[in-house]
């Protein structure tokens, strides 16, 4: 039954989720118990305490051409979709899979090699 | 015949996913609002899983919480900063109008549905080890032309993007340049 082969998936998710949560919730109980003492200073509030410093909010209006990225994103992410039941059978079928699969990334790979001589993905 | 396992699983994902939902109808920030949608959609791929539907809960992650949420947040950075909070929407009152039509349909579908007679005979002769294997083997058999053209539409919505988005003057101007420098295509294909 499939249910039980993600057994260990929920067991690794659940890790997952615990891991980050556990210091949070020690922190806060810590806090709450007056154990653990609060002396912010600038440097520790930063957002990023080592490398490029933020500069002004994350609620700017963002150029448009990163649109054609996300684009790009999904149509790949929708080719993977259609490779993954075909990566779980293909060794039953070696060779005509190999073949059926490398014309339909072919003509993926075509649209890439399209844009990228379009020049479309540099940033001008 | 069910596990404890699967019923532990089954609260668990489905107080998320409820969970999730209502954040997505609270949460002022929209921002937020998209990531609580995501986990609403983890949710509803895990509960996938728990009725032994692999490739659904793969196509949710891949679809759903990978492409569709790209989309929303990209969405949601190209919008003037005004219009970039959860706002009370005029559509309340039909929204949970049609909300509460919904769930009596499922409800009806759920307490109909003779689930005794489904569960004995008719299962065990149609039973499947995984979904992903059999999608697989009429991807690659019977159905290899949709496969390919699949390949097709994808290759057409790359090139849509490209050239609803590209900007041809700036493309000129710049391929120009590139032809002074000498590094550019020989020629321009358009």
């Amino acid at each position: 039954m499939i249910p039980e082969e993600f057994g260990r998936a929920a067991v690794l998710t659940a890790f997952a989720l615990a891991f980050p949560a556990l210091p949070l919730g020690a922190s806060y109980l810590f806090y709450r118990l007056k154990i653990r003492p609060s002396n912010p200073d600038p440097v520790k509030s930063a957002t990023y305490e080592c490398g490029v410093e933020a500069e002004g909010t994350a609620w700017g209006r963002f150029n448009v051409r990163y649109y054609l990225f996300a684009l790009g994103f999904v149509i790949f992410d929708v080719e993977v979709i259609f490779l993954y039941p075909w990566a779980v059978v293909h060794q039953e079928a070696a060779l005509s899979a190999l073949l059926k699969a490398a014309i339909f990334v072919g003509v993926l790979a075509f649209g890439l090699a399209y844009v990228w001589r379009r020049r479309a993905l540099e940033w001008r | 015949m069910e596990s404890i396992g699967i019923i532990v699983a089954f609260w668990a994902l489905a107080v998320t996913t409820v969970g999730a939902a209502l954040g997505v109808l609270v949460s002022r920030n929209l921002l937020h609002a998209i990531f609580f949608l995501i986990t609403s959609f983890l949710g509803m791929a895990g509960l996938f899983i728990t009725l032994s539907a692999d490739f659904i809960a793969a196509a949710q992650v891949l679809i759903y919480a990978g492409a569709i949420s790209v989309l929303l947040v990209f969405a949601m950075m190209l919008t003037p900063l005004a219009s970039r909070d959860n706002a009370n929407s005029l559509y309340l009152a039909p929204g949970a109008l049609a909300g509460l039509g919904l769930a009596a349909i499922v409800g009806f579908v759920a307490v109909d549905t003779p689930w005794a007679e489904l569960a004995g005979s008719t299962l065990a002769e149609r039973s499947f080890p995984d979904t992903v294997r059999t999608i697989g083997a009429q991807l690659i058999g019977r159905y290899v032309l949709a496969f390919e053209l699949a390949s097709v539409l994808l290759l057409f919505a790359l090139i849509g993007a490209v050239v609803l988005v590209h900007d041809r003057a700036a493309e000129r101007g710049a391929a120009a340049a590139a032809e002074e420098a000498g590094t550019g295509p020989r020629e321009e294909a358009t």
